[in-house]
């Protein structure tokens, strides 16, 4: 009989349900074949006009009904379907009652210009248009679903209704380490013996025409706009940017002991969350790496194993010339010389940065390599970068066997989130 | 729930309408004074502007200052106060391993240039291109930084060095009430041992108010006391932090307890369900042991909102407890109400004394006795509910 129990001493947290939705399709299946094969899911913008834009490409997700709505519209829908593939594989609960918590990484949420304008319209004042003309149409003209529509916890608070999640869902942002969060949370939660199962979603789908304007003028997005699919390079010498994206996964957490009462069947292990804050700067990381060197070792330390546990990292890889290499800074002091002999792909060659979603998703995509001893390549690898000479494997997807992965997320904001998966339960 | 630990409040950072600090918010709420009040400046609403703040004094570098909008300044500055309270401000050892986690919205439009653009889009052939050229040549490119949800956490690391762990949640007042919940439960289960938890608001922003005003939830003036007359949310720009700590932690290193965190609990009733947030706040207000003793008070971070307020007072009606407004003295802040309304709570019961009720707020009723537990309710103006109990620590 297997211990429910880790090295530490608390609950083995599992995986028995996992869902995905990215600009490559909806599902795993779709994605995956999509991901093994070297697809990109990266094109030219369609949603909004971009003239002008210096940026015209992205891995926007176009074939949901909600495609041309809100953000949270977008986000909610992407969120719902991974979820529903997710749970439905889990088998957990009964439909609409889910037995334990719901963390929610969902993108910033704010009134957007379709609004704006109509607001704009209907107060059509005869001089320059005030916000004090906005709040005087927004309390004459009856959009009362625009306010819950734009709250911060709406998507998350639909969600828990949809799935009968256990009391006040948590939503969260630590940028683009989200994802991440928000598994960690649900691991916690289930450590602690607050529950016995957490539903952990994060989602994006806020690729607006603003959104995307703001990002470039933090001159943080590629604008090899000539072929969207050969845009994102993570790691390559000619890498310039990341290409901003949408997407959604979701994963069902379990003590383990829970998981097996009920037969289900083990996806993963969560075996290790490390997580440390970096005071250098609002977008960059500290160059010499120590958070992000910090934030590994203490997940392999939370996991209980050493770096030589590892035979396969998932990187943040978002292909801007600055993380690529502060993030091979921190491999290369977390496993020294054996970091050359470690394969290291980046799923964001192919899916573009999905932000708040990158965590989650790429976790999904971590525990489906384990499962099927298959490594979805970095794509766009043509001309390798001398600096950070790293086995990524360039191209073509590589059979091995994996048996534990690191996940890496890093965000704005100094967030550093790593998480340790394996197949088996020890 | 076995072997939990206590988590004791060490260290508090507030600022208000009322001013900065805890001593300042003592004296203004025993002085009997009234709320500061803003009828005319964001007309017809009522906000409660934030007291004359010197940034300067925990966020001395300008650069620093200029990276951010008003609510990641106050946040950032309340942050600072609640390390210097706790004796921990430019500790890098505890610093280092101190995990947060922040409340926050967001946001914080460029109004002009969003005025400027709605003035001329409709004129233009192509509105959508218009708007394209107009953003890019009109957006400063550090504001999406102070627009930035986590980037109040962000700020935090960078002004004060916190880098344990960063968290923030958003949702609104319930994320504060869960920003809280959080860092008090991973104390209390023994895997943090030091957290610096809470948020902050911008009261004075029509882009704010704008949220409220789709649904007409915004207070307009007069201003009125809102459990007995709730009418809409009389929003105030606040923020608050508070250092909360395992008692080993705090004693190796010769910290006292402000007060005690005994627990944080937090519910979504499904509000389209007739009497469902009464039932949830009977539930929640039991589960904190409201009823058991004679020194306990209530400490309300009501909205004003109409439907929710209403249930809310029923239930402290019922309760018979002696309940105080936070909102009626500093207004309301959102996802900071949580952590605003638990910093006085805490005050209040380190000092062991109620402030006196407030005329026209007829659930107040006056408590000469020892104050020694708090609870704080908090009702969200759209969706969850949380309570929190403070007792004192000896």
């Amino acid at each position: 009989m297997a211990s429910y129990t880790d090295k530490a001493g608390r609950p083995i947290v599992v995986v028995t349900g996992m869902g995905l939705v990215t600009s490559l399709g909806q599902g795993k299946e779709d994605n995956w074949a999509k991901l093994t094969s070297g697809t990109s899911g990266i094109h030219r913008i369609t949603r909004f006009p971009i003239d002008a834009m210096r940026t015209t490409i992205a891995g926007t997700v176009d074939y949901l009904p909600k495609s041309k709505s809100t953000a949270p519209d977008l986000s909610e829908e992407l969120a719902t379907l991974a979820a529903d593939e997710a749970i439905s594989e889990s088998g957990i609960g009964s439909i609409g009652s889910f037995p334990g918590p719901l963390f929610c990484a969902v993108p910033p949420i704010e009134l957007e210009w379709p609004q704006r304008r109509i607001l704009a319209q209907e107060a059509a004042p005869n001089a320059p248009v005030t916000y004090d003309d906005l709040l005087r149409a927004a309390e004459a003209n009856g959009h009362d679903a625009w306010h819950e529509r734009f709250l911060y916890g709406s998507i998350a608070d639909h969600l828990a209704d949809r799935f009968g999640t256990r009391g006040q869902p948590i939503s969260l942002s630590t940028a683009c380490a989200s994802g991440n969060t928000s598994i960690q949370l649900g691991v916690e939660a289930i450590r602690r013996g607050d529950c016995d199962a957490a539903l952990s979603i994060a989602t994006d789908g806020s690729v607006t025409a603003e959104a995307l304007i703001r990002f470039s003028l933090l001159s943080a997005l590629s604008t090899n706009n000539d072929m969207p699919e050969a845009a994102s390079r993570p790691f390559a010498k000619n890498r310039d940017g990341f290409i901003i994206a949408e997407g959604a996964g979701a994963l069902v957490l379990e003590s383990l002991e829970h998981a097996l009462a009920r037969g289900a069947k083990i996806l993963g292990v969560v075996e290790g969350v490390g997580e440390m804050a970096d005071s250098f700067h609002r977008t960059r990381s500290s160059p010499d790496a120590k958070p992000v060197i910090g934030c590994m070792r203490r997940a392999l330390a939370d996991a209980g194993v050493e770096a030589e546990a590892i035979d396969y990292i998932n990187a943040h890889g978002t292909s801007t010339p600055e993380n690529d290499r502060m993030e091979f800074t921190g491999m290369s002091a977390v496993f020294g010389e054996r970091l050359a002999g470690i394969p290291i792909s980046s799923n964001k060659s192919m899916i573009g940065h999905t932000l708040t979603a990158a965590g989650a998703i790429e976790a999904v995509i971590s525990l489906m390599t384990i499962a099927n001893g298959r490594i979805p390549p970095t794509i766009n690898y043509e001309l390798p970068d001398p600096a950070i000479p790293l086995d990524v494997v360039p191209n073509v997807a590589r059979d091995a066997t994996v048996t534990r992965v690191m996940s890496n997320s890093f965000g704005f904001g100094g967030q550093n989130v790593c998480l340790i998966l394996t197949g088996e339960p020890a | 729930m076995s072997n939990r630990r206590d988590v004791w409040i060490t260290g508090i950072g507030l600022v208000s309408s009322l001013g900065e600090g805890p001593q300042a918010h003592w004296q203004a709420l025993s002085s009997g004074a009234g709320p500061v009040i803003d009828e005319s400046g964001f007309a017809p609403f009522v906000v409660h502007p934030l007291a004359p703040i010197s940034f300067d004094a925990q966020i001395p570098k300008k650069g620093d200052q200029r990276q951010m909008e008003p609510w990641q300044r106050i946040g950032t500055y309340a942050a600072g106060l609640a390390l210097d309270s706790a004796g921990i401000k430019g500790d890098k050892d505890i610093l280092g391993t101190t995990d947060m986690v922040v409340a926050a919205g967001g946001g914080e439009r460029d109004q002009s240039v969003d005025g400027a653009i709605l003035t001329d889009i409709e004129k233009q052939p192509n509105p959508e291109v218009f708007l394209n050229e107009q953003l890019l040549s009109n957006l400063r490119p550090t504001l999406f930084l102070a627009q930035l949800s986590n980037l109040l956490a962000g700020n935090i690391s960078i002004v004060h060095g916190v880098t344990g762990s960063s968290r923030t949640f958003m949702g609104e007042e319930s994320s504060g009430t869960d920003a809280v919940r959080i860092g008090w439960s991973r104390i209390a289960a023994g895997t943090s041992e030091i957290a610096l938890v809470g948020g902050a608001y911008n009261a004075e922003r029509r882009d704010m108010l704008l949220l409220f005003a789709l649904k007409r939830l915004a207070m307009h003036a007069p201003w009125a006391p809102v459990l007995a007359e709730p009418k809409g949310v009389p929003t105030g720009s606040a923020g608050a932090f508070l250092v909360l700590e395992s008692p080993e932690h705090a004693t190796a290193r010769g910290a006292k307890p402000i007060a005690k965190l005994s627990g944080v609990w937090s519910e979504r009733a499904r509000r389209n369900e007739p009497g469902a947030v009464e039932a949830v706040l009977e539930q929640l207000l039991k589960t904190a042991g409201a009823g058991t003793s004679e020194d306990t008070a209530v400490f309300s971070a009501a909205s004003g909102a109409p439907e929710p307020t209403l249930a809310e007072a029923a239930v402290l009606a019922r309760s018979g407890l002696p309940v105080r407004s936070v909102t009626d003295r500093v207004g309301h802040g959102l996802e900071a109400q949580m952590p605003v309304a638990l910093a006085l709570a805490a005050l209040c019961v380190a000092e062991g004394k109620l402030f006196a009720p407030l005329a026209g707020e007829t659930l107040e009723k006056p408590f000469d006795g020892p104050l020694s537990r708090a609870i704080v309710t908090a009702v969200g103006h759209w969706r969850g509910e949380g309570v929190a109990l403070v007792e004192r620590a000896d």
